[in-house]
């Protein structure tokens, strides 16, 4: 009999802080984080759309930034903080972006609106601003919507810029 | 979709990676940011035995300037690149490359190192390295070697690196270039480069156009006797073998090469920085 001297194993225990509360799994090491976060977590607010990072369905922020959960490791995630749509609101009062999706319309089947917001979200937060139109589109590439609301989403992370630098 | 049975390990440090990788050597892959090698393990198209994830060792993650070079940590994710001074001071056309690289997300997550290392031969960011001519530091518990960054992919997802051997630098050489442009031309919705390229003084860089990232020789040469511009890119894609394929033809790239060419060759008329 050989021993396995192979660091690793094929069960990971990921400790991670979600909306400011502290989790811990053990799943198998292939486990992607969207998965950790629908199926053990269960909040579902991070959509698999097309499952190739292509499409930022699955965007959630990871210790502040936005990034594709079907493109990492729950293991990666290990140690971080995570954020999802369902941490956003502060009980019934939305987060300024949600309540500009609301105010301009800048969802119409939802699928990818926890996305879409998550990563205007990460967007604002890096980039002091005024931001342009222009900024917020190509902030915003990593994010597709079939319904192809882009305008109205555009008005929405605008309107929160505007709104965050007139005080 | 998600990847194949797998074992995972996180390096607390560089020394343990390396040991590891001595050990063990190709048992265990390399894994950075992963937006290239987790879509090519859903996918099935790699498969792995166990992953080293190399992504916790913030020692790898800096950008230096020392003296006769610039110095940026292989686990540097893109985003720094994008505003970071010594960047925008020395070689400024990294940060051009790094923008062009996927989205917000991708460059949330992805490393200069990963895309080294995974030979991609349009990549954005390794077509301005070869460009700058920039110098890879492949390092073993043996100790470092240095490998120009136009000599580190030999196929695509093929590198020099062995087995027992983790790329943790890369080096630019300073001063920087006079006078620089990066040029792609890419599917709009998130695909890669058709064909890119990047000029740095007198080095045209070329992806897209080969099985691996390339200088194109023959405008270097025609620019240093003196050709135009418009004249040297005639020759962008000559000694190419560019892919024929799904998303564009060989004519076409070969086609597409020269226009860019001719175009970073105007941008970098002017000094930009």
């Amino acid at each position: 009999m050989t021993i396995d001297t192979r660091p690793g194993a094929a069960t990971v225990t990921v400790t991670v802080t979600v909306n400011g509360r502290p989790q811990r799994r053990e799943v198998p090491a292939r486990t992607l984080l969207v998965h950790l976060i629908r199926e053990e977590l269960a909040l579902t607010g991070a959509t698999v759309g097309c499952d190739t990072s292509s499409c930022g369905a699955c965007t959630v922020l990871l210790d502040g930034r936005s990034a594709k959960s079907c493109t990492l490791l729950a293991a990666q995630a290990d140690g971080a903080e995570i954020g999802t749509v369902e941490g956003l609101a502060d009980g019934d009062r939305l987060h300024p972006v949600q309540e500009a999706f609301r105010e301009h319309h800048a969802l119409q089947c939802g699928f990818c609106t926890p996305g879409m917001v998550l990563a205007a979200v990460s967007l604002l937060a890096e980039h002091p601003g005024p931001l342009t139109e222009q900024e917020v589109r190509h902030g915003l590439k990593g994010n597709l919507c079939r319904c192809t609301g882009y305008h109205n989403i555009v008005r929405a992370v605008l309107a929160v810029d505007a709104a965050r630098h007139a005080g | 979709m998600i990847p194949a049975h797998l074992r995972y390990h996180r390096a607390g440090d560089l020394t343990e990676a390396l040991r590891l990788r001595r050990e063990h050597g190709d048992l265990l892959r390399p894994l950075a940011g992963g937006q290239s090698l987790l879509p090519a393990l859903k996918l099935r198209r790699d498969a792995v035995d166990t992953l080293l994830d190399l992504g916790r060792l913030t020692e790898l993650s800096y950008v230096a300037a020392r003296g006769d070079h610039l110095a940026i940590g292989a686990l540097t994710r893109y985003h720094l690149l994008l505003a970071d001074p010594l960047v925008a001071r020395h070689a400024p056309i990294l940060a051009t490359a790094a923008a062009s690289v996927g989205d917000p997300q991708v460059r949330h997550a992805g490393t200069v190192g990963g895309a080294l290392a995974q030979a991609d031969p349009a990549a954005d960011l390794p077509t301005a390295l070869v460009a700058l001519a920039a110098t890879a530091v492949l390092t073993s518990v043996d100790g470092a070697r240095l490998v120009p960054v136009a000599e580190l992919a030999v196929a695509p997802g093929v590198t020099v690196c062995r087995p027992d051997e983790l790329l943790t630098e890369v080096r630019v050489p300073l001063p920087g270039p006079r006078r620089w442009s990066y040029r792609t031309f890419a599917r709009p919705a998130l695909e890669w480069s058709l064909v890119a390229v990047a000029v740095a003084d007198g080095r045209v860089a070329l992806a897209g156009m080969d099985r691996t990232i390339r200088r194109a020789t023959a405008v270097e040469t025609a620019l240093a006797e003196g050709a135009s511009a418009t004249a040297a890119a005639a020759y962008a894609d000559r000694d190419c073998e560019p892919a024929d394929d799904v998303r564009g033809s060989a004519d076409y790239r070969r086609h597409l090469s020269r226009v860019l060419v001719a175009r970073a060759l105007a941008d970098a008329v002017e000094e930009r920085r």
